[in-house]
């Protein structure tokens, strides 16, 4: 087991990919901390865990919410007594368009959400692994803060500086050997987006065969293509990988037909 | 085991980085082909990875030259009947110069081993696993073949040369089910850069400028680069592909100011 008696806090683990890692972390021997908006749903992952021999724990957790962040960090360290692996999963993506569309509103919670709530996280969790001189962050990011894509404004700015903090965070916390990563995935297909997958196949279907040619790999990803990847760096297998954002995304990032 | 009834084929096995890829992907239960243009080395790999009950096979190879690598895909196929990884490993830096320093030589035999070596044992490679529809590339390219590091002209060229061709062939042999990546490791020690190394660590100014280039402040490992060979090339990397993965410590993201 790769994760064996390692504490890992996963928020958005409710569904989608964040999901996927927790019931994958839990495999590896993690116990998992569920940081989740909805409770339900969380609770529902942390059963399926329980149910398989492993060891999970939902808290209802905003992460835009400072006070509601500190109150997770310390029910976890309760429980469990440590931090080993931060996740920042947690994300949306409430309006795909271009600057002169986009709301103020949809842009202040895209930021809230994906950029601010992973640095709250952090803020959190960071005293906690410096003080046990070890840990792994993995932020979630996406192909978008990596790569011009069209109609996704708010969505880039917030990936885009994930990606930065990353790179920051490696550097100022390597001297507590604590790694600091990000992931950046192509179109994954989850029960989440599965939803705006399916209306592409009946309404654009060009599209849709669009957005996978734009993978070299020629499909869709699926959540364990991520989860593996974040395993490996939350892992003991990557101890000299930090400060690196790393396409997972059958090619996507990396090249294009001409 | 995470590379279970395998077939890997790793050039420049005999020592350092190959050598540890070499054990560590027949610990994972691959059969493991050790290319390497220097015999005795080889050989000791492939007693290394038989006396703890794994399969091995060394081939005496000269990776920039087509006929050896052509011999090797065959021979391969020949023992083990298929190929599903390549690990482009072989590599060498014999001039640490910047360019009006550095003779014709050292370039054309520089770019010889580390750029047209990874494209003969590719080429040589590849139609064997166009046909089974699958398969796993992975070309050791370096820190200085994404950032510029002194003193390194040729060798730069070569791995930056590396590193453009990974994306190329993501991209071109992706419809066949085959993935290309590439690792590019920071400083490691190995057999070979110890006595570098060891240079250094005698001046300790010299030798704190080389670690704090890490942002973790260690130097590599092999362990480090093949942990990060095997998850690339294993089942557990399905949708990655064209990716140019630093490990490094932070050598190439991240700076102090």
């Amino acid at each position: 087991m790769r994760l064996h008696g390692k504490v890992s806090i996963i928020t958005g683990a409710g569904s989608g990919l964040g999901k996927e890692m927790a019931l994958l972390f839990a495999r590896e021997g993690s116990s998992v901390v569920i940081a989740e908006l909805q409770e339900e749903a969380g609770r529902n992952v942390a059963r399926q865990i329980k149910e398989e021999g492993g060891e999970a724990l939902v808290f209802k957790t905003d992460i835009t919410q400072a006070s509601e962040v500190e109150k997770m960090v310390e029910e976890t360290l309760k429980a469990y007594g440590r931090i080993d692996v931060l996740i920042n999963n947690a994300g949306i993506n409430p309006s795909r368009t271009p600057v002169h569309e986009t709301s103020e509103e949809a842009w202040d919670a895209t930021l809230a959400v994906n950029l601010k709530g992973a640095y709250l996280c952090c803020k959190y969790v960071l005293p906690v692994m410096m003080k046990q001189n070890g840990g792994s962050i993995i932020h979630i990011s996406s192909i978008v803060g990596a790569m011009g894509c069209s109609d996704r404004a708010a969505y880039a700015a917030s990936k885009g500086g994930m990606i930065g903090l990353g790179r920051s965070m490696a550097v100022d916390y390597a001297p507590y050997g604590i790694r600091v990563n990000t992931l950046n995935p192509g179109f994954v297909e989850t029960e989440l987006t599965r939803i705006y997958f399916d209306k592409l196949r009946e309404q654009d279907p060009q599209k849709l065969d669009r957005i996978i040619g734009h993978h070299p790999l020629g499909r869709l990803g699926k959540p364990e293509d991520v989860a593996y990847a974040a395993l490996f760096l939350a892992s003991d297998e990557s101890p000299w990988i930090t400060g690196l954002d790393m396409g997972v995304d059958g090619g996507f990032l990396h090249c294009k037909r001409i | 085991m995470r590379l279970k009834d395998k077939v890997s084929i790793v050039t420049g096995a005999g020592s350092g980085l190959g050598r540890e890829i070499a054990l560590l992907f027949a610990r994972e239960g691959s059969k493991v082909v050790l290319a390497e243009l220097k015999e005795e080395s080889g050989r000791r790999v492939a007693g290394e990875i038989e006396k703890d009950g794994g399969k091995a096979l060394f081939l005496p190879v000269d990776v920039s030259r087509s006929v050896d690598a052509e011999r090797m895909a065959e021979a391969t196929v020949k023992a083990f009947g298929q190929i599903d990884i390549l690990v482009n490993n072989a590599g060498i830096n014999p001039s640490r110069v910047p360019v009006v320093e550095t003779s014709e030589e050292h370039w054309d035999l520089t770019l010889a081993v580390n750029l047209k070596g990874v494209f003969l044992c590719s080429r040589a490679v590849l139609p064997e696993m166009m046909r089974r529809r699958q398969g796993s590339i992975l070309h050791i390219a370096s820190a200085a073949g994404l950032i510029g590091c002194s003193s390194r002209a040729a060798y730069s060229a070569s791995k930056g040369g590396v590193v453009g061709l990974t994306r190329s062939m993501a991209v071109d042999y992706a419809p066949h089910g085959i993935r290309v990546n590439s690792l590019c490791p920071g400083f490691v020690e190995t057999e070979l850069t110890h006595d570098y190394f060891e240079a250094r660590r005698k001046d300790p100014v010299a030798w704190q400028h080389i670690i704090g280039l890490h942002a973790l402040d260690r130097i590599g490992t092999p362990s480090d680069v093949a942990h990060a060979a095997l998850f690339l090339v294993s089942d557990e990397a399905p949708w990655i592909t064209g990716l140019n993965l630093p490990i490094d410590g932070g050598f190439t993201s991240v700076k102090r100011i």
